[in-house]
């Protein structure tokens, strides 16, 4: 009779890192079904142009490192990357855009340093940032709600991505700006916050549209976090920062600072919060580490938006707390049992 | 400088050493003083001790830089030799911290080596001096200003380093470990500072 021999470990994690990477994409569902069904195509576009370049210039640089192509590509993170890079972009954004974007962050964000697991910084932001200071007036092209089933098909919309060419439509009959963008211009034009608050960016309770998609992408986060895919800490020092820092804010000067829930529910702060930040590779790995983490993105997200010259500053602060990582980790490790501090 | 044309009053003060240590970090975003950034910055002791006698290199040669510009070379008329004047300022103002350093901590002076000296070649310090003379920087400002520059170096050079001690581990393809890998991620750091562009300015 023959035993098969197996080595240690004989207990495996129950936890894998495809198991939380496909949590993860399970989570984003909501978020990304609600801006399809209010933005149009381009999202679902920007997503499949994402993901099968994240494939093919993960499978490559893993060949070159003479990695094994099939299990690293099968433990999702390259789709992950992909996919939170393309949520933060617009969704009508040109293919090569999203390409190089998906290249950087993986190349420079990731396999220069070694990989999964060794990355200081988180590479969808880093591929984000680079496209962001290269490319601003594509960035800064956002449409205004075009459903899923309005005027703007997706042949439309192919059309867009691929050639650069809108048809019958024009640029202006379908772009609307961002309540960000519409209150750093307001105030550069000397507009105060109620006249702002006036243009159809915004909606019922923050920008018009992103708002139900941040209520959408926080009904995910909540449930990664009752399914330990994510600690509470980080979102929840984001978003208690933010509303504080921004309510303070609002509460000396309303017609100069924007209200908090205007802050929690426009730009990228609930996306960031649950899913950008938690990424557990640049992230601080300590509890107390944890805290200081999402207060500091918090503070430097509130900083950059009211005083700063980009109307968003996720991705910049997820940076930014990047590099402090390394020091917030040294200095709150945690006391070993049995030693005294 | 916007921030300037507020100089007298304290919040141009505090604007001014904020812009200098994030908006207009000297090495992040002046690229000025990359040699100590890189030379010294692969172990976080040495990394604060070169923090710790750069700031004061920095604060104190801008004060006297000032003192030298205005009160030897401008009613003189030799402003022509204010770049090689300065020098001579920075190379004192080196050797004496590094008497003091000497006397004061040891250890320290084992830990910096050849760095110190080096201070004196550090294109940060002799940059603060000139841009104070350029900025038209008021004594009080060229003092904060030098200060600020110090601050920001001190900061970013730290966090570097507790980053490399990192990197160190780290499984770094061939063709990028050392050096290479430093740069690349001075550089990403660079981008993420770009996003205080703009900050309390225009």
């Amino acid at each position: 009779m023959q035993f098969t021999v197996a080595s240690s470990p004989h207990l495996t994690p129950a936890t894998s890192v495809s198991a939380v990477m496909l949590k993860l994409l399970l989570a984003l569902l909501p978020g990304v079904a609600v801006y399809a069904l209010l933005f149009g195509w381009g999202i679902l576009l920007n997503l499949v142009i994402g993901c099968l370049s994240a494939l093919v210039i993960e499978a490559l640089f893993l060949f070159w490192r003479n990695r094994p192509v099939k299990k690293h590509l099968g433990d999702y993170t390259a789709i992950v990357t992909a996919v939170l890079l393309v949520l933060a972009l617009p969704p009508l954004t040109p293919w090569w855009l999203i390409t190089l974007g998906v290249f950087f962050a993986l190349s420079l964000g990731k396999h220069v340093y070694g990989g999964l697991g060794y990355n200081p910084f988180n590479p969808a932001m880093v591929g984000y940032v680079i496209v962001l200071i290269s490319f601003p007036t594509e960035l800064s092209f956002w449409p205004g709600q075009l459903g899923l089933f309005g005027d703007f098909s997706l042949v439309d919309t192919l059309q867009y991505s691929l050639f650069g060419s809108l048809g019958e439509q024009t640029l202006d009959g379908i772009s609307s700006a961002t309540v960000l963008a519409a209150i750093d211009n307001g105030f550069s034009q000397g507009l105060t916050l109620a006249e702002i608050q006036q243009q159809a960016a915004f909606g019922l309770l923050g920008s018009a549209g992103f708002e139900w998609i941040a209520l959408a992408y926080l009904a995910g986060g909540l449930w990664l976090i009752q399914q330990k895919v994510i600690r509470w800490q980080i979102p929840a020092a984001i978003i208690a920062t933010v509303t504080l820092l921004s309510a303070v804010l609002w509460l000396v000067d309303s017609s100069q600072y924007a209200s908090p829930l205007v802050h929690l529910l426009s730009g990228a702060v609930i996306l960031g919060a649950f899913f950008i930040a938690t990424d557990p590779v640049s992230a601080s790995t300590t509890r107390k580490g944890r805290l200081w983490f999402g207060a500091g993105i918090g503070v430097l997200i509130v900083v950059i938006r009211s005083w700063g010259g980009y109307p968003d500053g996720v991705a910049f602060a997820v940076l930014l707390m990047n590099i402090a990582v390394p020091m917030i980790d040294y200095y709150t490790q945690p006391r070993v049992y049995g030693h005294s501090k | 400088m916007p921030e300037l044309t507020l100089g007298s009053t304290l919040s141009g003060y505090a604007f001014l050493i904020l812009g200098t240590v994030l908006v207009d970090n000297f090495v992040l975003v002046r690229f000025l003083g990359l040699c100590p950034f890189m030379g010294v910055s692969k172990k976080l002791e040495g990394a604060t001790g070169m923090a710790l006698a750069t700031s004061f290199v920095l604060t104190l040669s801008a004060i006297c830089s000032y003192l030298v510009n205005s009160y030897l070379l401008a009613p003189l008329g030799l402003e022509y030799l204010r770049t090689i004047s300065f020098i001579l300022v920075i190379a004192v103002v080196v050797q004496f911290t590094e008497m003091v350093v000497r006397k004061t901590s040891p250890l320290l002076y084992r830990v910096l080596g050849i760095y110190l000296p080096l201070i004196t070649t550090n294109c940060a310090v002799l940059g603060v001096a000139l841009l104070n003379v350029q900025e038209q920087n008021s004594f009080i400002e060229s003092a904060l200003y030098g200060f600020g520059a110090s601050v920001g170096f001190s900061l970013v050079l730290i966090l570097f380093a507790a980053i490399r001690e990192r990197l160190e581990v780290a499984d770094v393809p061939g063709p990028f470990k050392g050096p290479a890998i430093a740069l690349i991620t001075a550089g990403l750091m660079s981008l993420a500072f770009m996003g205080f562009a703009g900050l309390g300015g225009a």
